[in-house]
């Protein structure tokens, strides 16, 4: 248990601390929900309409952003040879990771939410319903990166391929995510059923993600 | 010939000369028949002749997706028995199935632009058939971006097979998901039943395809070794010319 606390703390304390660019993804998120209402224009209703969808699509390219230096700097500096030749199951390795990466990125945006919602013209309640389907969508999106940050961490360009990968694999937790929301916002559909299948679907991505992303890493550094 | 004996490339290879001409007459034999039957068949009362682009539309998706099944079989291949074919047939399949999707998404927005008045709608079954067409093509990527072959095989056979537990998945969410939003699906390929007279004529159509898919990547990979020997020799020149410090 302690080689993991170890990793954990230490992937945290690197993101949070100068350098780590833990707080960009949160900026990031600001910045794409201030810009959506200069490209779809003022109009409180509509802003309304599509909120759930901005903040949703917001926090997707948010979590994207700093996919790519999951494993790059322990590849680079050489401490991913170490970890692969640890006695620690690469397995759990990953899984500390993500639950670190997760804390400094995906938590960040959940609770920026309520309050971006507020400028998509999105109130308290409405806000908060958005909040808790990213709470539970985003360790799905985190999971599902985790694979495209394997597979790419030893190559050139690898951000761009990273996405390429990645976004397509995300789609049902977008569905759900927004269909959730909108479920909780306006009806008619019970906000119960698309949220437990949200919650399926992190699960699922939980453990495809973690044995995907351990099996990748071993492939790519033999 | 057990088919141990084809993992030697160099058996594979003289098989598939052998095999290919065969395969091409059967292929066009097949089509013939298929297009002639398709000729033959009725027109649909409401839709006129534009249902005969389901003759070559329905065998395209259904390539589409035998092409994936194709690569995460492979991909199990390469990852569980280290099987050198098994690499090339991943890699030779990639590109064919995403231009069988992509025949599939074009014929269908033509069928679509007489039917709906509009080249695409955002139905369940056109996004989940796009989706696949993008993963084929983020494969390719992953393929032509990393250097060494047999890494880039097993790099590719994870994503593969990532993709086959997600396929599902992502079919279910876009139904379920449209379902929530809209009414049900537009596409209703001939209602309940479908009648003889067009069953035959599709199912020759189907089997043509895929004997053409077999022919292109048994063709594909014939390439892909040639390729990879042709690799292997340039290395080999490349080491033992002067000057390379050796």
């Amino acid at each position: 248990m302690r080689p993991l606390a170890a990793i954990f703390m230490r992937d945290v304390r690197l993101a949070i601390r100068v350098g780590g660019g833990g707080g960009i993804g949160v900026l990031f998120f600001l910045i794409v929900v201030v810009l959506m209402p200069f490209a779809i224009g003022p109009d409180l209703a509509l802003l309304a309409k599509l909120g759930p969808a901005v903040l949703w699509l917001a926090a997707l390219l948010a979590s994207l952003l700093t996919l790519d230096r999951l494993f790059a700097g322990e590849h680079e500096d050489g401490s991913l040879d170490l970890i692969l030749m640890a006695d620690t199951p690469l397995e759990l390795t990953v899984a500390a990771k993500a639950a670190a990466h997760w804390l400094t990125t995906g938590l960040p945006l959940v609770v920026a939410t309520p309050l971006l919602g507020l400028f998509m013209n999105l109130d308290g309640s409405a806000g908060a319903a958005v909040a808790l389907t990213l709470l539970a969508g985003t360790p799905a999106l985190t999971f599902i990166g985790l694979i495209g940050a394997a597979l790419s961490v030893a190559l050139r360009r690898g951000g761009l391929l990273l996405a390429v990968l990645v976004l397509p694999l995300t789609v049902p937790v977008l569905i759900f995510g927004v269909a959730a929301s909108n479920a909780a916002i306006a009806g008619p559909p019970p906000f119960g059923t698309p949220f437990t299948i949200l919650c399926a679907l992190t699960l699922v991505c939980m453990v495809v993600g973690i044995f995907a992303a351990a099996a990748a890493l071993r492939q790519g550094m033999e | 010939m057990a088919i141990i004996d084809l993992a030697n490339p160099t058996r594979f290879l003289g098989l598939a000369h052998r095999a290919l001409p065969w395969l091409s007459e059967i292929t066009a034999a097949v089509f013939l028949v298929g297009l002639f039957l398709t000729y033959g068949a009725p027109d649909d009362y409401q839709q006129g002749a534009t249902v005969k682009i389901m003759f070559i539309h329905v065998p395209s998706a259904w390539l589409g997706m035998f092409g994936w099944a194709l690569m995460s079989v492979a991909a199990l291949g390469t990852l569980v028995w280290r099987h050198p074919l098994a690499d090339v047939a991943a890699k030779a399949a990639a590109p064919i199935g995403a231009a069988f999707t992509f025949l599939c998404l074009i014929t269908g927005a033509l069928w679509g632009r007489p039917m709906w008045g509009t080249y695409w709608v955002w139905d369940a079954r056109l996004t989940s058939v796009l989706i696949l067409f993008l993963m084929y093509l983020g494969v390719i990527a992953l393929w032509r971006t990393v250097e060494d072959p047999s890494r880039a095989a097993r790099a590719a056979a994870i994503l593969t097979l990532v993709g086959a537990i997600n396929l599902p998945i992502i079919k279910f969410s876009v139904d379920s998901g449209n379902t929530l939003n809209k009414p049900a699906s537009v596409i209703r390929l001939g209602g309940p039943s479908i009648y003889p007279t067009i069953l035959v004529p599709l199912l020759v159509m189907a089997l043509a395809f895929t004997l053409l898919f077999v022919t292109l990547h048994i063709a594909a990979m014939g390439n892909e070794i040639l390729r990879r020997r042709i690799r292997t020799l340039r290395l080999m020149q490349a080491q033992s010319a002067p000057g390379s410090g050796e």
